[in-house]
């Protein structure tokens, strides 16, 4: 063995250890971080499991006009119907069910076994179908959300009455109801069909979506275009000056700003100058631009630096104009590394609340955006609104609010990906 | 030291050789002189004719300026920065320059084959169909298919191709990308072709087709190639150019520069004896 040989060989071995060394760290840190990963994931989607039902009671509505307040006539104007009450339907039902019921206190609580919201319900039921006035029908209402979460287990039976949202009585209604099989537990679209609402058996995440959607769209319009066009200039026309190196230089400075200042940027100019809507996604989606805007022109700036100065001379060797070598060649080869840019800006936007809370769009709003000009709130602020309130209904909605935020997120990283390898493969 | 050196230099401003043309001239430069920066020269009043349908072998130590001059033939220099060119580049009797010659237009005209096989990372038809594409030298798809036949056919590529034209250009070996580049430039059907060391990073097979393929496209176009490669140089061209330092050294038909050089320089390069 030569002497190079065996000095090499002595090494071999600590060379390898090293190796083997590092790839366990990697696997290690891989591991730990998936364990997390997994573990943040089981406990959302195991709180969130209980929005996927809601428990109804089946209760006999006697539409008498003498209880919806109605004189007794053969024909009732829509505005007559509207105003009539149907609270006094439900709550004549109830104690109908439990005629043992007599104090003034437990009637109360008695009234609010049935969600606020299943009044609406009986109201478009008699709108929608005038000749029911009269009958006594049979009706699946919503119950309210403590009964609801009793009936889910989620209320531990076994704890003191004083430390429980619902009472001994009230389980009592509850188990002779099920006895009577007049409890059923159905599938919820509320959570997919409707907006926010103070009670959580009614709250859905519809509005919250769309807002994001919107404001989203608005982003991705706004700063997609801009954001790669200002790469563009710089990277390829700009003269190279002391005006474009203050632009550059702040530019990078944008991109480390704390997004609560473009939320006061933007209330300051959209909202008290220019007079946009607060609270609409036409401003957040204004706002979250600005936090995009300089991400995509990084990124696409670096994307454009790496396209090989080999294509852009063959190009130019053909005879094709600056404009043409970029329209044919650079954007297409850098448009990879632009969507993955444009993606984590998007991704951080989507995920954004404090510059919204700047701009109203933390106000509750109980109505389904219907454009970009409507009130609307957003996912990321909709979890923080739902975390923040007491009822414990809530704590399910919240982490099914943030599985939506995630799918979103999901849905938005897979077209971006959809879309590089499309660009990907035509090359 | 520094007398030394003034002297090189005024020896080397006097070409010698056979620099200047009477009849059948392609290119001409006249006291072309070409600054990377405001102080910075890289050519130093180069004059010198190529002829038509003839190969002009540009040959020196690397560093010595034949891609810079090279790449004032068709104008690429305009998109450096700061590099400025200024004499006389004519072509056809007419000053690329002036202002009614479009640098695009010269460009259709006079192709460029570069160092690094550089196919787009498109199809071989693609790659070949671009130019024409661009140009809007063909008016339907059946006229554009016999362009990339015909330019492949040229380049000597059609028949290992002719089945896989959608194939990527960039999955070819080396020596096919090469073609490929040249296949794309004559689809243009320019009339001058600029090759930089365009068999530097091939193997020597690849090289001898090469070099067979450029004997050929002799005949239909003037072709101006910088080698590093004597041999290369003997074998193909016409005529050669030797350059050091950014001047001109020497310039004659390509048997009088190897067996009979005027300059010191020259015969020193050639024998090997440095460079
Ligand atoms: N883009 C450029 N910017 C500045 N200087 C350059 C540039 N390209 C070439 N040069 C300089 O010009 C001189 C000639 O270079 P070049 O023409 O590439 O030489 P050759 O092709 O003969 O090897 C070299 O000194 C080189 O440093
Ligand atoms: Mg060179």
């Amino acid at each position: 063995m030569s002497n190079t040989t065996k000095l090499v060989s002595a090494n071999l071995k600590k060379r390898y250890a090293k190796e083997r060394r590092f790839k366990f760290y990697g696997i290690f840190s891989i591991t730990l971080s998936l364990t997390f990963l997994l573990f943040l994931l089981f406990d959302i989607v195991s709180k969130c499991l209980p929005v996927f039902t809601q428990s109804y009671v089946e209760l006999d509505i006697d539409f008498a006009p003498k209880y919806l307040n109605l004189e007794e006539k053969s024909s009732y104007s829509k505005e007559e119907l509207f105003n009539a009450n149907y609270q006094k339907l439900i709550n004549n039902s109830l104690y109908k069910l439990f005629p043992e019921v007599k104090a003034r206190k437990q009637k109360r609580i008695l009234r609010k076994f049935v969600s606020s919201g299943a009044q609406y319900k009986l109201r478009d039921l008699v709108i929608d179908n005038p000749k029911i006035i009269g009958d006594t029908k049979s009706i699946w209402l919503l119950t309210d959300d403590d009964i609801d979460s009793f009936i889910k287990g989620l209320i531990d039976e076994n704890a003191p009455e004083s430390e429980r949202r619902v009472k001994d009585f009230q389980i009592n209604w509850i188990k002779s109801l099920q006895a009577k099989d007049k409890i059923d537990s159905k599938l919820n679209i509320n959570f997919l069909t409707n907006s926010d609402s103070r009670e959580p058996e009614q709250a859905g995440i519809l509005g919250a979506l769309k807002g994001s959607f919107y404001t989203m769209l608005i982003t991705l319009l706004l700063s997609f275009p801009i954001g790669v066009g200002a790469a563009i200039y710089l990277e390829e026309f700009a003269p190279k000056n002391y005006w474009i190196d203050i632009i550059e230089v702040n530019i990078n400075n944008l991109a480390a700003v704390p997004s609560i200042v473009f939320g006061i940027l933007g209330l300051a100019i959209y909202i008290n100058f220019f007079g946009i809507p607060r609270s609409a996604p036409i401003a957040g989606g204004l706002v979250l631009s600005l936090m995009t805007l300089p991400v995509i022109i990084i990124s696409t700036r670096v994307a454009i630096k790496s396209v090989p100065p080999s294509i852009r001379e063959a190009a130019l060797g053909l005879g094709a104009s600056k404009m043409q070598v970029i329209t044919h060649h650079v954007i297409p080869l850098a448009m990879p590394g632009i969507l993955t840019g444009s993606i984590i800006g998007m991704a951080q936007a989507l995920g954004e609340s404090a510059p919204l809370l700047m701009i109203g769009m933390v106000a509750f709003v109980a109505d389904v955006p219907q454009s970009f000009f409507d009130p609307a709130t957003v996912l990321p602020v909709q979890i923080f609104i739902w975390a923040d309130s007491p009822e414990r209904a809530f704590i399910a909605l919240t982490s099914a609010a943030i599985v939506v935020l995630l799918v979103f997120l999901f849905l938005m990283n897979l077209s971006a990906i959809i879309l590089r390898k499309k660009f990907e493969n035509k090359q | 030291m520094k007398d030394i050196k003034q002297n090189l230099t005024q020896e080397l401003d006097q070409t010698s050789g056979n620099p200047l043309l009477e009849e059948n001239i392609k290119i001409s430069c006249r006291k072309v002189n070409v600054y990377y920066h405001k102080n910075v020269q890289s050519i130093f009043n180069v004059s010198f004719d190529i002829a038509k349908n003839q190969i002009m072998a540009m040959i020196g130590p690397s560093g010595c300026g034949k891609s810079t001059l090279l790449r004032c033939f068709n104008r690429m220099n305009d998109m450096i920065e700061e590099c400025v060119v200024d004499g006389d580049i004519k072509l056809d009797g007419e000053n690329i320059h002036s202002k009614n010659i479009d640098p695009v237009i010269l460009r259709a005209s006079v192709g460029m084959v570069f160092q690094k096989p550089n196919p787009f990372p498109k199809s071989i038809y693609d790659n070949v169909a671009y130019g024409p594409k661009l140009h809007g030298l063909v008016r339907n798809s059946s006229e554009l298919d016999d362009i990339v036949e015909e330019s492949l056919t040229k380049a000597g590529l059609w028949k290992e191709t002719k089945d896989c034209l959608s194939k990527a250009g960039t999955s070819l070996s080396g020596g096919q990308q090469q073609r490929l580049c040249i296949a794309r430039t004559i689809a243009i059907k320019p009339e001058v072709i600029l090759m930089d060391e365009p068999t530097s990073a091939l193997d020597p097979i690849a090289t001898a087709t090469i070099e067979e393929l450029m004997y050929e496209l002799k005949s239909s176009y003037t072709i101006a190639v910088v080698t590093h490669s004597m041999q290369q140089a003997a074998r193909i061209s016409d005529r050669t150019a030797y350059f050091h330092l950014g001047r001109l050294v020497e310039v004659n038909d390509t048997n009088t520069v190897f067996t009979n050089p005027v300059h010191e320089l020259t015969e020193n390069y050639i024998t090997g004896r440095f460079g």
